[in-house]
């Protein structure tokens, strides 16, 4: 170590190239095309995100729509659009455990006991509507408090520990919604009516369609900017504008078609923002780097100095926090709480709509996108096969095959990513 | 080769044991390491050196024994308590997290933040200018670590602890994967740690190594201290002798086997 080693020059300015393309194994791909060509290789590497899903939901909008043409009027992808948010709601919490590589079986009936306190507390104790949402909430930060407590105390898993919790609320909401067992939320209140009869005025659904994809294209170019400050390479500028404008393309169809109908329902404006604020948290902040790091190597991320307790905790809390929300929102669009709302396949759905999305079952990998695309392929499914006149029975077991393919999909791409070197 | 001695130590630890079931993995282990000071951690497989620095970052919490930094005595519960003392660790099984990029790992529990956000800018600039100064050669920061080889991985590690402001840094066989010139850079760079007043602690199997940077040689053998040696006034043989705890050994004999052979041909 004694001979004379030249370091190579530190400042990145320096040279032309940005700092980050100076390795010469790199393989160099510029411009747009290189772009897409990165992204073939990501993609056949394993790294497939969000793609199987879109394939998936084409086909299956497209054999629904030969079966019966209907599938795609206005009319019922407004229905298919507003009977989704619930649970949509509820799959955004549980994207967040099974990042951290956990899971919550209880959430089916922790959005029934939120409907349920929701209903007595408004109905029949006559609360005001925003003490009684707030109350049904705060039940769901104390579940989630409780199992993340239980989590850290013990190490008990956290299968376990919600199917125990499964069976406690169940009867908490029995007990909650008393002998009658069904209360009805009169339909002139404002929370139905926000959830079944409010809709953006047409101008603003395509103000909010150019708006969205405009904001993502402004900040992509100012941290370009910041990146070539920094003497880092840049996105190029077409692959950008061909993102943005084939967003905008999108925003504006689903718009388009949508107002031919009613229109896009505040509670589905209501359950995108979640989604992207919920993305955001995930990949912006220090948290969800954390929440990710725990998904990837819990010990690694302890010893980096996490807190990873305090992790966990936060992680159960927020998953139980909306499971909550997802309640209230049934309990307003049906304009009812009763014994079997949350029962049935609602926890099913919240879980397989997540893992059909995109997010892994083992931990570190997805995205809050995934609750929106898992969520559209399900009730895709439920309501072209509702159309179609088909039973439950049916039903349950399409279902179920769609979610065991959506698992079989990530086990592969896992597979390949180690094959890879893409873990 | 130093002047330090005279330093009063950053860490010291006195009488500390530590037991995993039937093992006693250390027991009564004194060792200290000053402000400026290169200690070199040596012993066989198992002699429990990485237990001892997992100790001392707060892993492990110790059954026994005093541990004190910059003066004062301190229990460290836990790895956040052991940063933020100042004791930046690269363990031997390098603790990353296969799925965030080199960059997510680099800055894993100490991320730049722009307002409330992440600011990826920033740590990437950053990140390239730490993996040049160690001349690592990692073709793009941006894809997972569990992409790179055993020494790029290691590397990351390593520049891991390069982060803030540590005073004392604790490498767990640094160098095991890496080729010649990235050992010589971690070398170098450990001398300039040295330079810049840091402890440094720095376990390593490779004598030559060990004898080029270190200022003393702790030894454990089996969990105990068996020996404190400045390597201005001793030999490698010394070492090996107190690491295998026998005058002669399979090292020394090997060596006296070779000797007349060489004679012969
Ligand atoms: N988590 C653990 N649980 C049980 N026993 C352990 C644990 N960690 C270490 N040990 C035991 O403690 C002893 C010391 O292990 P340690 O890892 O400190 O050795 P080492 O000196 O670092 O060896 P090497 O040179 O192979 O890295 C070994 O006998 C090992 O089996
Ligand atoms: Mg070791």
């Amino acid at each position: 170590m004694t001979t004379a080693h030249t370091p190579p020059p530190a400042d990145p300015n320096a040279t032309a190239v940005p700092a980050d393309l100076q390795d010469e194994r790199l393989i160099a791909s510029p411009g747009v095309g290189g772009w897409a060509g990165a992204t073939w290789q990501r993609v056949k590497s394993g790294d497939l995100g969000s793609l199987p899903v879109v394939v998936g939901l084409v086909l299956i909008w497209g054999v629904f729509y030969a079966l019966n043409p209907l599938f795609l009027s206005s009319r019922n992808l407004v229905n298919l659009t507003v009977q989704m948010v619930p649970i949509g709601t509820i799959a955004i919490g549980v994207v967040l455990v099974l990042l951290l590589g956990e899971i919550d079986l209880s959430v089916g009936s922790m959005s029934g006991l939120a409907g349920a306190i929701l209903a007595v507390l408004f109905v029949h104790q006559g609360l005001n509507v925003w003490v009684a949402i707030v109350a049904a909430l705060a039940a769901g930060v104390v579940t989630g408090l409780v199992y993340g407590l239980l989590f850290n105390r013990f190490g008990v898993p956290s299968f376990v520990i919600t199917l125990a919790g499964l069976l406690v609320l169940l009867g908490l909401q029995i007990r909650t919604l008393g002998k009658d067992g069904t209360i009805n939320l009169p339909f002139e209140s404002g929370l139905v009516q926000f959830a079944s009869q409010q809709f953006l005025p047409d101008v603003l659904a395509y103000v909010l369609a150019v708006a969205v994809p405009a904001v993502y294209l402004l900040s992509r170019l100012r941290t370009n900017q910041r990146r070539s400050g920094a003497g880092l390479s840049a996105a190029p500028l077409p692959a950008l504008a061909l993102r943005a404008g084939l967003l905008a393309l999108l925003l504006l169809v689903a718009a388009y078609v949508l107002n031919r109908d009613r229109g896009v329902s505040y509670m589905v404006v209501l359950f995108i923002a979640l989604v992207v604020v919920m993305d955001l948290f995930i990949r912006r902040t220090a948290w969800g780097r954390s929440v990710l790091a725990i998904g990837g190597n819990v010990e690694a991320a302890r010893r980096a100095g996490i807190n990873v307790k305090r992790v966990y905790l936060t992680v159960f809390m927020l998953c139980s926090t909306f499971a909550a929300l997802g309640g209230i929102l049934a309990a307003a669009r049906l304009a009812s709480a009763n014994q079997s709302s949350g029962g049935a396949d609602t926890n099913l759905n919240a879980i397989a709509a997540a893992v059909i999305g995109g997010t892994s079952l083992f931990g570190g990998r997805g995205s809050a996108y995934s609750a929106l695309l898992g969520i559209v392929v399900i009730f895709s499914i439920s309501n072209g096969l509702a159309l179609l006149s088909v039973s439950s029975d049916v039903r349950f077991v399409v279902t179920g095959a769609v979610l065991l393919l959506a698992v079989v999909i990530d086990s592969l791409s896992r597979r390949s990513r180690a094959a890879h070197g893409r873990a | 080769m130093s002047t330090t001695t005279t330093l009063a130590p950053v860490l010291s630890m006195t009488g500390v044991s530590k037991r995993f079931g039937a093992v006693q993995a250390l027991k009564d282990i004194d060792f200290d390491v000053a402000a400026g000071e290169v200690v070199a951690l040596v012993g066989d497989n198992g002699a429990g050196k990485s237990t001892l620095v997992k100790t001392i970052a707060g892993v492990y919490s110790p059954d026994g024994g005093t541990v004190v930094f910059d003066g004062s005595p301190v229990t460290i519960h836990s790895p956040s308590e052991a940063q933020a003392l100042g004791i930046a660790t690269v363990f031997q099984d390098l603790a990353l997290c296969d799925n965030l990029d080199v960059v997510g790992n680099l800055f894993l529990g100490n991320e730049v933040l722009r307002g409330r956000a992440l600011d990826e800018v920033t740590m990437e600039q950053e990140s390239w200018r730490l993996l040049r100064e160690l001349s690592a050669k990692i073709p793009s920061v941006r894809i997972p670590v569990a992409s790179l080889s055993g020494g790029q991985r290691q590397t990351v590690a390593i520049a891991r602890s390069l982060l803030g402001a540590p005073k004392v840094v604790m490498l767990d066989e640094p160098t095991a994967a890496l080729g010649v010139a990235q050992t010589a850079e971690v070398l170098n760079l450990v001398e300039r740690l040295r330079e810049k007043g840091l402890g440094v602690i720095l376990i390593s199997h490779n004598m030559s190594d060990v004898m080029a940077v270190a200022d003393r040689v702790a030894v454990l053998r089996l969990g105990r201290n068996n020996g404190v040696f400045r390597v201005a006034d001793t030999t490698s043989q010394e070492i090996i002798a107190a690491i295998t705890g026998a005058t002669t050994n399979a090292v020394t004999a090997r060596a006296a086997r070779r000797a007349p052979q060489e004679e012969q041909s």
